[in-house]
């Protein structure tokens, strides 16, 4: 169920301001892409063009083609809702709905769609993407109290359970880990390795090891100068970009030289 | 694409069988956009209809009047010939609220400063909503004390100022008669305006960057030059807003007014004697006893008022947008 | 006054500035200067005969206000005592402010509490002389529940939608000149007077459409009043919740009109009654817009749309201006009504506000 996704030639702006430029990528089915590069250059802008969230900021629009398995994201009669159920997203800080249980905010996602289900049938959902999500023994005993009172890990695995909860096709996290102690860090990054099987997974990560660790094919994004839009300098294996990149800028960032 | 086999059997309606087409704008999106629109809408509409119909009710009383509306001082509009003006509205409109403004203004930015740099932060609080408090007492109770119960203590300010300072002519009273003036009605207005001030200016004050506060103290100020360096430079705009807005409920208010003046429709520069009259007080007062032409009068007089409150307000709102672009905060 | 301990904040900058050696006025100076101005300003009373609590105080408080300045001037120079001129006087707006809300809210009690009792509120004025004791507002105050309830049914919801159109709707459609002015006149609107409102209902709907002078007119004028009122606080409300839930939101692919019921309202209810109720208090007293648009009753009229309804302000209007002891009477006990009712209100909010306020991820 995992689709693949071609990127050409994108140009992303928040009004008059080009925030990424000539972006041309693609990503393939059931893998772990990772969005790497120095503060500002637009990875999360990259992210959030994929699902058509960009456009939620006022003003901001793209030029080019998304192809979710050959069909146009921006095509003229594509619903940005259906994208966004097609592609989920979770985001750098956990944000669970503060006036929903657990269990609400997990099947949230499918209460909402305007379409009736039985109870007992939302329950199993919501069992299901809390084992997805490895925090189902840890809130089994309290899914209906409030999701803000979970620690920021398990808030951030329940957010990646409501996230899989509508069955999405593509998987996209922003820096799903940065606000997480390593022990929580840990343990998203195992569940990122048990979603790739049924996920197409994108990753905006600053951790290079985490990149290194989960992913299995990495793109390098980099400003092309102070005020100018950022690009993305290169794409390949993981392996290959930490072990033997063609650009300079990219060994200089992954050796720590600079970024 | 169909449904598809999750792990644990059940099936779902998967994601891939509704596909990312439909169309671009939802039937629900667009009955809510609708809606909210269609309520800003109302407010415009609102606002242009009473502009509208106090135009067209005022228009018959204005045909008729046989005076000049801006300089006649008498109320006879049922009368043939018709015969009124607003004169007399505008002088104790303006004196009263002059009256409110010079007291209220000072001591509602001293309970701001009081409030928000110089009680104790518990006591802020409490202070705060204690004054909010007052802001919800009804005009018409303002009114009943101010008649009942500010009058008599007001009496040996009147003979006071008659006194001491009767040689400035607003001062002097030729009646002995203290009660239902505009010195006493001003001074209700004050009290009523006054939370509306003080919580604007608390608002601004409070906004003062610690920066500047630390900035003036480092330097060596006392408090009173930190208020004069850091406080009152930054928070003007806000301030005179404040003033401005205060002004316009002062200009409007009816019932504390029309309760407290005994109506006359004369000119009578001595604030300390009976007489006087406003806007609203006279249209509150007027109203029941009023013929076809005496109600038109009224709207007439009411589109005087809604005009000169209008640009009051809309000078205070133009001053804070000002101040909000140099601030650079959204 | 008590300025001393309030003052140590700056003393320590002012000393480093005076080279740590300056001259200040002892502690027990303020205190000091206090008892001895209120002292002589008793014994200036008897000599002159000023008259009265207020006069000794004011005069008490000139002495206390000249002197410490005095003092301070000779020993602490000219900065500290324009200082201490600024503090005292600073404290002093506060008093002033403070007696008259004290003295109102006393008057109020006081006065109407000697009527107010179970027969009081249930009985109307019916057959009732303004000469003779007795009586009650049972009319008006169902009046005022029914225009006040119909007001804020209609108002409430007018207002949610227009901020909602404000804040969710306006600023990425293509719509935002139309969403400036909506909310440029919104501010507008808050300053029209309520006598101005009141004229414009009667003249629209009683003159031009027909409506009869009735309850239901009065729920218009009224409406109209808290309409920007209840805007401008929900509007404040939506702008609190945080963006990363509408974002959360749309990422599960939720439309945004189901974003808004059901993520947004949710987590900014508690502060959308608040204002809300604010709103409704704050119009729940308006006595001009009344006397424009209703007829006062003396009697039960439970139907806000046909015949005289009465509501308290007008009651109150009524019994005060009948100018008996009797009805006066009446209408402070009214006055009691109307303030318990508006300060149930209020603190409600303010409760409201207090314990469920939007909550912060
Ligand atoms: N809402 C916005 N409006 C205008 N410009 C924006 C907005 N969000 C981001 N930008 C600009 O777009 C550029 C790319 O930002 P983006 O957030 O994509 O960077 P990033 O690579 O995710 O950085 P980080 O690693 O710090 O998260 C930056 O120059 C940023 O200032
Ligand atoms: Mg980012």
């Amino acid at each position: 169920m995992a689709k693949r996704i071609d990127v050409t030639d994108l140009d992303i702006y928040y009004g008059s301001f080009k925030a990424v430029e000539g972006a041309t990528l693609s990503i393939e089915p059931r893998s772990v892409t990772a969005f790497i590069g120095p503060s500002g250059c637009g990875k999360s802008t990259m992210l959030r063009a994929l699902n058509r969230m960009h456009e939620v900021i006022p003003g901001a629009y793209v030029e080019g083609k998304v192809l979710l398995d050959g069909e146009d994201l921006y095509g003229a009669n594509v619903d940005p809702v259906n994208v966004r159920r097609t592609i989920g997203m979770v985001f750098q800080r956990p944000n669970p709905f503060p006036t929903m249980s657990i269990r609400d905010n997990v099947v949230a996602g499918l209460r909402l769609d305007g379409t009736r289900r039985k109870k007992a049938e939302l329950d199993e959902i919501a069992e299901r993407s809390l084992r997805g999500a490895n925090l189902w023994d840890e809130v089994k005993d309290r899914l209906h109290r409030p999701g803000s009172g979970l620690s920021g890990g398990q808030q951030q695995r329940l957010c990646i359970a409501r996230a899989i909860a509508v069955e999405p096709q593509v998987l996209l996290m922003d820096e799903p880990c940065s606000a997480l102690d390593p022990i929580s860090t840990l343990a998203i990054e195992d569940l990122i390795e048990q979603l790739k099987e049924r996920f197409t997974i994108v990753i905006v990560t600053h951790n290079m090891q985490q990149a290194a660790r989960v992913s299995d094919t990495t793109g390098f994004f980099n400003l092309s100068g102070i005020g100018k839009p950022g690009k993305l300098v290169e794409m390949a294996e993981t392996d290959v970009i930490f072990s033997n990149p063609t650009q300079q800028a990219t060994e200089d960032y992954i050796s720590g030289r600079f970024g | 694409m169909s449904t598809t086999l999750e792990p644990t059997g059940t099936p779902v309606p998967s994601s891939a069988a509704r596909g990312i087409t439909g169309a671009s704008v939802r039937p629900g999106d667009r009955v809510f956009l609708g809606l909210s629109r269609g309520a800003g809408l109302l407010i415009l509409l609102t606002m242009a209809s009473i502009a509208i119909f106090l135009v067209v009710k005022a228009i018959p009383a204005l045909q008729a009047n046989t005076a000049n509306f801006l300089t006649s001082t008498a109320w006879f509009p049922d009368q043939s010939p018709a015969v009124f003006g607003i004169a007399a509205l505008v002088f104790g409109t303006v004196m009263t609220s002059i009256v409110a403004m010079v007291l209220a203004v000072p001591v509602g930015i001293g309970i701001a400063l009081f409030i928000a740099h110089y009680a104790p932060r518990r006591l802020a609080t409490a202070l705060g909503f204690v004054t909010d408090l007052l802001a919800a007492v009804p005009s018409i109770i303002f009114g009943m004390w101010g008649l009942q119960f500010l009058t008599p203590h007001m009496e040996g300010l009147g003979e006071w100022l008659n006194t001491y300072l009767g040689f400035i002519p607003i001062f002097t009273n030729t009646l002995g008669l203290y009660s239902k003036s505009i010195l006493i009605a001003g001074v209700v207005l004050a009290i009523m305006i006054l939370p509306t001030i003080s919580a604007i200016t608390r608002e601004v004050f409070v906004q003062v960057p610690r920066d500047h506060i630390e900035a003036a103290l480092a330097l060596g100020a006392t408090r009173w030059e930190m208020v004069r360096l850091s406080i009152f430079p930054f928070a003007k705009p806000g301030m005179i807003s404040a003033a401005m807005l205060g002004l316009g409920r002062a200009l409007g208010e009816t019932i504390a007014v029309a309760l407290i003046l005994s109506a006359s429709y004369d000119i009578n520069r001595h604030i300390t004697e009976p007489g006087g009259n406003t806007f609203a007080a006279n249209i509150a007062l007027r109203w029941n006893e009023a013929g076809p032409i005496g109600l038109s009068a009224l709207v007439a007089s009411g589109l005087v008022l809604f005009v000169i409150t209008l640009v009051v307000n809309m000078g205070a709102r133009a001053v804070i947008a000002r101040r909000a672009e140099f601030s650079g905060a959204n | 006054m008590s300025g001393i301990t309030s003052f140590e904040g700056d003393q320590s900058t002012a000393l480093l500035r005076m080279a740590l050696s300056g001259r200040r006025l002892p502690r027990w100076g303020v205190p000091a200067a206090a008892v001895v101005a209120l002292a002589a300003a008793i014994g200036l009373n008897a000599v002159t005969g000023i008259d009265g609590v207020a006069g000794t105080l004011v005069v008490a408080i000139l002495l206390f206000v000249a002197g410490q300045t005095g003092w301070s001037f000779s020993v602490e120079g000219r900065r500290h005592a324009l200082d201490r001129l600024a503090t005292t006087a600073i404290y002093a707006t506060f008093a002033l402010a403070l007696a008259p809300l004290i003295g109102l809210l006393a008057t109020v009690v006081v006065k109407g509490s000697q009527v107010l009792s179970s027969s009081f509120l249930t009985t109307s004025m019916r057959s009732v002389s303004p000469r003779s004791e007795g009586g009650g507002l049972y009319h008006a105050l169902l009046g005022t529940l029914e225009q006040v309830g119909i007001a804020a049914l209609i108002g409430v919801p007018l207002g949610i939608l227009t901020a909602i159109y404000l804040v969710e709707y306006a600023p990425s459609g293509s719509s935002r000149h139309l969403a400036r002015v909506v909310s440029f006149f919104v501010d507008v609107m808050t300053g029209v007077p309520s006598v101005v409102v009141g004229l414009f209902v009667y003249t629209a709907f009683v003159l031009t459409l027909g409506m009869q002078r009735s309850g239901f007119a009065a729920s218009i004028a009224l409406t109209i009043l808290m309409l920007p009122v209840v805007v401008r606080s929900t509007e404040e409300m939506l702008r609190i919740v945080p963006r990363s839930l509408r974002e959360a939101s749309y990422a599960l692919g939720i439309p945004k009109w189901r974003t808004i019921l059901k993520i947004v309202m949710p987590t900014a209810i508690a502060g959308i009654i608040t204002g809300a109720m604010l709103a409704i208090a704050r119009v729940a007293g308006e006595t001009a817009p009344l006397l424009l648009t209703t007829f006062l009753s003396q009697s039960i009229n439970p139907d806000p749309f046909t015949g005289p309804q009465s509501a308290l302000p007008t009651f109150i209007w009524d019994q005060f201006s009948s100018g008996t002891d009797a009805s006066v009477n009446r209408a402070w006990g009214g006055a009691l009504v109307l303030i318990i009712l508006v300060m149930v209100l209020y603190a409600v909010a303010k409760i409201i506000a207090r314990f469920a306020g939007v909550k912060k991820l």
